[in-house]
């Protein structure tokens, strides 16, 4: 399967043949008509999706901020809303967001690696149930098991052990999840048996074939399977609020909504509270884009 | 002969030591919470009295509550809209910004930025630009077209359609790639022997672009319609679910009646009436695209 990118690359060299072909709508390089009218709205595009993060830079910075009034350019530059949202514990919430994101991450990896392995690589009774019972999880997802999960959280199967107010109990809950699985399966179903065969030939372990073989071929889809984990988690709204204890408990996104309104600084703080929040998406997003491209691109073209 | 066998049954044994972990998590946080959820429903959940058997009571209860049935309209409506605005402006923005120069890749770079954004940091940040004051920000650009302010998400009567507009902006990007992938698939000699035979534009759009993007947008569908039902982060951020419940959703009714009301029972009918619903359109949604494809 040829990815978007090097469909890309493929086109890029037969440009110079003939734009009129290149594009749907036949857009043709050049000074025309059509190409002004094209500016004019990727003009327009662009003010629509990205000026509301110029806001939040500028809003974040802006000394002279009552609290509805937002500008492009910061009125009155100052970091009087940073030290304020400082004062305010915005960095402890940023601090159990990264803890969670982070452990649930490393722990939701593992069991899609550890899961997909033995899926993909092995053939044994009751295999389809347990695909079955994977992808069904994809079905339940924390909006649905809400109410009882909360519980669940307060009292784990029954041992009354609690993990509400700490992280395990937004980190456990995302550890399973059917979309990783699903994906990471299907992309060790291809790699060809015959590397396998000649290592167990070997005298290869089972974790070492994992570990050494099977994981290293694997680096394009851990890659996709890293953003999408890291987008899901750290989108994860519902869960971290009903697994707080108190508001301190609450990770960056839920504690927004502690930071509305402050007196001095009007939505100041709750700017840079987003600007904090914002941060590791968009870095993970522009050194990742490629994965992230080819894992929606690819929901595409399987239809 | 032993050893043979024993061998067998460690072999056997392999893979179920790789789903161990999975399969441990899976059913304490999914599908124990689930059946607990079931069993929660047909009881009326007291903590220090004992449950007491309700049978299908909570039920009956959720389906009669007009405030339920005004949540119910309202996914809906918001489901019906967002998907289909996010559809439409998604399939514009990949139609406008379909090429390969930098240009356009940076353009794309910057609209993609809300789908990596928590969708709970575009709430907050959309409540605060359409904040219903003449000074706030969406009002100043209004002002500054020549159009009377708002009152956005503060008047009943237009608060659902704002929630509309902050969905279908955060989705829109999302099927803007799907369909960029598509509209990159097709086969570029296709264009060129449709431009021998002499066809414009429009019909070009109409029998090649059209027909290829059929998987992408049948993929778009189903995603957009699953996620939208559950909806719930987005609005319980921008409104809460007021003003007066003009906005109230199915989660968001659930959400207070289990948590701030504490009525476990009914607010357990309520989503598994909600999983009822997405499995069912889980399910229809496969069907079509499988029959799709034998076809």
């Amino acid at each position: 399967m040829t990815t978007l990118d090097e469909k890309l690359v493929v086109r890029r060299d037969r440009r110079v043949a003939d734009g009129r072909f290149d594009s749907a709508l036949g857009w043709e390089p050049g000074f025309r008509a059509s190409n002004v009218l094209r500016f004019v709205l990727c003009a327009v595009v662009l003010c629509v999706f990205a000026v509301p993060f110029v806001l939040v830079l500028s809003g974040a910075f802006d000394g002279q901020n009552d609290s509805t009034a937002l500008r492009l350019v910061p009125a009155e530059p100052s970091l009087a809303a940073v030290a304020t949202a400082i004062d305010r514990g915005v960095l402890g919430y940023f601090w159990n967001s990264l803890v969670i994101v982070g452990g649930g991450l490393v722990l939701q990896i593992t069991v899609a690696i550890l899961v997909s392995y033995a899926l993909a690589r092995h053939r044994f009774r009751g295999q389809a149930v347990a695909m079955m019972l994977f992808l069904i999880t994809m079905m339940l997802p924390e909006e649905i098991i809400a109410i009882p999960l909360s519980q669940v959280i307060g009292d784990v199967a029954g041992t009354g052990i609690s993990l509400r107010g700490t992280p395990w109990g937004v980190i456990l809950p995302v550890a399973v999840w059917g979309f990783s699985i699903l994906v990471m399966t299907e992309f060790m179903k291809e790699i060809p048996r015959e590397i396998e065969e000649a290592a167990r030939l070997d005298g290869v372990g089972e974790l070492r074939m994992l570990w050494t073989i099977i994981l290293p071929l694997s680096r394009p889809v851990l890659g996709v399977v890293t953003i999408f984990g890291f987008m899901m988690i750290w989108d994860q709204y519902l869960l971290p609020l009903i697994a707080a204890d108190t508001p301190d408990d609450y990770t960056l996104t839920v504690a927004l909504s502690v930071l509305r309104v402050d007196a001095r600084t009007g939505s100041g703080v709750l700017l840079v509270g987003a600007l904090l929040a914002l941060l590791p998406s968009l870095i993970i997003y522009l050194l990742m884009q490629r994965s992230l491209i080819r894992g929606i691109a690819s929901g595409a073209t399987k239809g | 002969m032993r050893t043979v066998s024993a061998r067998r049954v460690r072999r056997g044994l392999v893979p179920w030591l790789f789903l161990a972990p999975g399969l441990l998590l899976a059913f304490l946080f999914k599908f124990g919470p689930m059946l607990e959820g079931i069993r929660m429903s047909f009881f009326k959940v007291q903590v220090f009295l004992g449950d007491e058997w309700l049978g299908l009571g909570n039920y009956v209860t959720v389906l009669s509550d007009p405030r339920f049935v005004d949540a119910l309209g309202h996914t809906l409506l918001l489901a019906v809209g967002t998907t289909l605005g996010a559809l439409v402006i998604g399939g514009a923005l990949a139609l406008l910004m379909e090429g390969t120069s930098c240009r356009l890749w940076f353009v794309r770079t910057a609209v993609f930025l809300p789908v990596v954004t928590a969708v709970a940091v575009i709430g907050e940040v959309w409540r605060v630009i359409l904040f219903p004051t003449e000074s706030g920000f969406a009002n100043q650009v209004l002002g500054a077209l020549g159009l009377p302010a708002q009152q956005f998400l503060s008047d009943p009567d237009t608060a659902l359609f704002w929630v509309m507009v902050v969905g279908i902006w955060t989705a829109a990007p999302y099927n803007m790639v799907i369909i960029l992938a598509g509209l990159v698939g097709i086969d570029r000699t296709l264009y060129e022997a449709a431009a021998v035979d002499g066809v414009s534009i429009a019909q070009r759009m109409r029998h090649i672009v059209l027909p290829a993007l059929r998987p992408a947008v049948s993929v778009v569908l189903t995603l957009a319609a699953i996620r939208a039902l559950r909806i719930f982060t987005e609005v319980y951020v921008l409104t809460g679910g007021g003003p007066a419940g003009a906005t109230e959703v199915w989660m968001t009714r659930t959400f207070s009646l289990g948590f701030d009301a504490n009525d476990l029972g009914v607010a357990s009918a309520a989503s598994v009436l909600l999983l009822l619903a997405t499995l069912t359109l889980t399910l229809v949604a496969r069907i079509a695209t499988r029959r799709k494809e034998l076809a």
